[in-house]
């Protein structure tokens, strides 16, 4: 593996849902070419500050974000940034498998086709077929990619959104819980997918499995009640935890 | 005793029924020391239900069936004879039916005894004027043989309801008295009296799907009547509506759907992208607060009569299109005009598309927002490419209810586009629709037998079956959809 470079910045991010502050005082670097896991117990806040890093949040009327977070050292709470842009650079897969009611080919061109990648239809055809042979669906839908997407099981509905993320290529990959609607098997082929893209991308996966976070990823955030309680190397996180809090959720006292 | 007061003490038995049977129940299971099966409620409302509902629907029956049986058994009585030049048997029956009525008016008012009644006969006595007096005017003298006939009629009508008193008060009781004395703590009351609102439940659907039958059956048995005197291929390929009440009329009913399809379709130009942009803003765009106040303003148009619309299309968009636009441009100088009526129609159907679309739109899962905005779409690249695709089926299904609306309209068309029926592309010009003409042929003083008239049945089923499809093709369309995200 080489050097590896940071990705993101975050510094002391604050986040309210109305009155709520539910993120308090976070600062976090994210390294490139890295999985960087964040775990912790339900409502602690960590799909939130994930949501963060691509101005997802900016959906939620409610919702206030402080503090600077950086990609690339560019502030993305700018006011000169295009959160689509962003987006575009940040791409995101959700909990639940979505895949639009289109065709599988079009569930993975859509991006390539909003931000203009491809020229050509062969040039799109390539996207689509490096997209899905990526994310470890080419073999299963390459005969049937006029098929509906909603067709597909739920662990190829997942894969063929993490597909249709990395057809935009972006820089960073956002997973929020992308196998807890999943089945071991689907589970594991995502596990490894995810192993896969670190070699180009910097991805941020949020978990409730504390395994998963021990298998895929490199480093860890602990995050209970909005703060981010330790970020350190994943091996050291789940062998030495330096926080008391952090050791009691690991060995299941907590959450 | 009277109907109504029969049907009170059918329903007074049932009261008491629920109130004797609760207590019973509640009595036989303090007795027996078992648990009852139900809650003692439910033991009462079985014997309520028990009671009155065999016997309404036995008054029910005898209401319907008792007149039928009567008026053929007397009409048997009435000899032709009686029966004036050039008169029906029918008129005969209703004047027969008032002297009924009248004999009974005439004993209250005169307290004239039941054998004395029976003795009147019209050579002894001036029945017309006796029954004028008591305020039932008879049109001609009354004849012996109609007179008898009447009498006889009466006195059926009296044992009739005698009979029918007797018997549905034996029912109720008979019911009532088994069904309280049948009362057992393990008796399932609960699940009869769920039965009983099954059935009930099953009727009410039946109600509405009887008088689609009912009205398609009237349609048909009449539109048959017309097709035996009027060529069904002069009907449905001519091309000249022109009908004469003197006869040999030209009644193609071309022009009549060509000015229905005409004016829908100008409707749904005007209603469907103004209704689908009012309904996009509102979905994706709007602010809460600003939804809650504009959605229901919007509705507010759906809630205007259409005779309302009818008036703004007659006194403001017809001048205003003559004045402004077919006048100048020497397209037509008529008022009435398919546009007219169109725009109007399209104003009026706006709220149908923009609220059922709202509804739609809303319905598309978050998730399908969230996955393309974590793709970097825009709001309308989320809206174009992924909302209104998925939606689609269901706007689909709202502009096809919309149409069906559009084609059955009447009142705009008959004050914004007149009432000539013509084929004609010009939509400054008068034209007309198919319910338009469904009116004109039926209002006014015309014998109900001729095809003129009875082209209006041909004319209403046809319309019926074309707004039949159309809402079919809705439902089926809207039910797909629903099916795509669970």
């Amino acid at each position: 593996m080489t050097q590896t470079s940071l990705k993101i910045t975050a510094r002391n991010c604050q986040v309210y849902y109305g009155e709520t502050h539910a993120i308090k005082d976070v600062s976090v670097d994210i390294a490139d070419n890295t999985v960087t896991a964040f775990i912790g117990p339900s409502g602690c806040g960590k799909s939130t500050f994930l949501r963060c890093l691509n101005r997802m949040n900016d959906t939620i009327d409610v919702c206030r974000v402080t503090g600077d977070i950086l990609l690339d050292g560019e502030d993305i709470y700018d006011a000169k940034v295009d959160p689509v842009q962003l987006r575009a650079k940040v791409g995101m897969v959700f909990q639940k498998p979505n895949p639009f009611p289109k065709s599988i080919y079009d569930n993975v061109a859509y991006g390539p086709k909003i931000h203009g990648l491809a020229r050509t239809k062969a040039e799109l055809d390539e996207i689509v077929e490096t997209a899905l042979k990526r994310a470890a669906l080419w073999g299963e839908v390459k005969d049937r990619l006029l098929a509906p997407g909603t067709g597909l099981s739920g662990g190829q509905q997942q894969r063929l959104c993490i597909a249709r993320a990395i057809a935009t290529s972006p820089e960073v990959l956002l997973m929020d819980e992308p196998c807890s609607a999943l089945d071991p098997i689907a589970t594991a082929q995502v596990e490894e997918l995810i192993d896969e893209l670190r070699r180009d991308y910097s991805v941020v996966i949020v978990t409730h499995s504390m395994q998963q976070a021990a298998r895929v990823s490199q480093k860890t955030a602990f995050f209970h009640l909005g703060n981010l309680v330790e970020f350190g190397d994943t091996s050291q996180i789940f062998t030495k935890p330096s926080d008391p809090r952090t050791e009691s959720y690991i060995t299941g006292r907590i959450g | 005793m009277t109907t109504s007061s029969l049907f009170l003490l059918v329903l007074g038995l049932g009261v008491v029924g629920y109130l004797l049977g609760r207590k019973r129940a509640l009595a036989v299971a303090k007795a027996t020391g078992q648990r009852l099966h139900s809650l003692p409620g439910y033991y009462g409302q079985t014997v309520a239900l028990y009671s009155a509902v065999p016997a309404l629907l036995c008054l029910l029956a005898w209401l319907f069936v008792q007149p039928v049986l009567i008026e053929t058994r007397i009409s048997a009585m009435v000899p032709d004879s009686a029966i004036p030049e050039g008169g029906a048997r029918s008129l005969v029956m209703a004047d027969l039916r008032r002297i009924a009525g009248g004999l009974d008016a005439l004993k209250e008012a005169q307290n004239i005894s039941e054998d004395d009644l029976l003795a009147l006969r019209v050579e002894t006595s001036d029945i017309r004027k006796q029954l004028g007096d008591v305020g039932v005017a008879i049109g001609s003298e009354v004849q012996g043989a109609v007179f008898e006939a009447a009498k006889a009629y009466r006195g059926a009508e009296i044992t009739g309801r005698f009979w029918m008193t007797v018997l549905t008060l034996a029912l109720a009781l008979g019911c009532f008295v088994t069904t309280l004395l049948r009362i057992r703590p393990q008796a399932r009351a609960r699940n009869t009296s769920e039965t009983f609102v099954l059935s009930l439940l099953i009727g009410a659907s039946l109600v509405a799907i009887l008088t689609t039958v009912g009205i398609l059956g009237s349609l048909l048995f009449e539109t048959i009547n017309f097709f035996k005197m009027y060529p069904a291929k002069d009907f449905f390929f001519s091309t000249v509506w022109n009908p004469q009440f003197r006869g040999g009329s030209d009644l193609g009913i071309l022009p009549l759907l060509w000015g229905t399809l005409y004016v829908s379709f100008l409707a749904l130009v005007v209603a469907v992208p103004i209704g689908l942009m009012i309904a996009i803003y509102l979905a994706e765009y709007a602010s809460k607060p600003l939804r809650s106040v504009a959605k229901p303003a919007i509705e507010v148009l759906a809630g205007i009569p259409t005779i309302v619309y009818g008036l703004f299309a007659l006194i403001t968009v017809g001048p205003f299109l003559r004045d402004y636009i077919a006048s100048p441009l020497g397209l037509g100088s008529s008022s009435s005009s398919v546009l007219t009526a169109g725009l109007v129609m399209g104003i009026m159907l706006i709220p149908f598309v923009s609220s059922l679309s709202d509804d739609i739109i809303n319905a598309v899962p978050q998730a399908m927002r969230d996955g393309s905005y974590g793709l970097g779409a825009t709001r309308s690249e989320t809206i174009k490419q992924v909302i209104l695709p998925a939606a689609l089926p269901g706007v689909v299904g709202a502009v096809l209810l919309a149409a069906s609306r559009a084609i059955g309209e009447t009142m705009i068309v008959v004050m914004g586009a007149g009432a000539a029926a013509k084929l004609g592309l010009n939509p400054f010009e008068a034209m007309t629709t198919v319910t338009v003409k469904i009116v004109s042929q039926l209002t006014g003083d015309t014998e109900f037998a001729s095809p003129e008239t009875l082209v209006a049945f041909a004319l209403g089923l046809t319309l019926f079956v074309f707004t039949l499809g159309l809402n079919i093709i809705a439902l089926s369309v809207v039910r797909k959809y629903r099916e795509q995200y669970e």
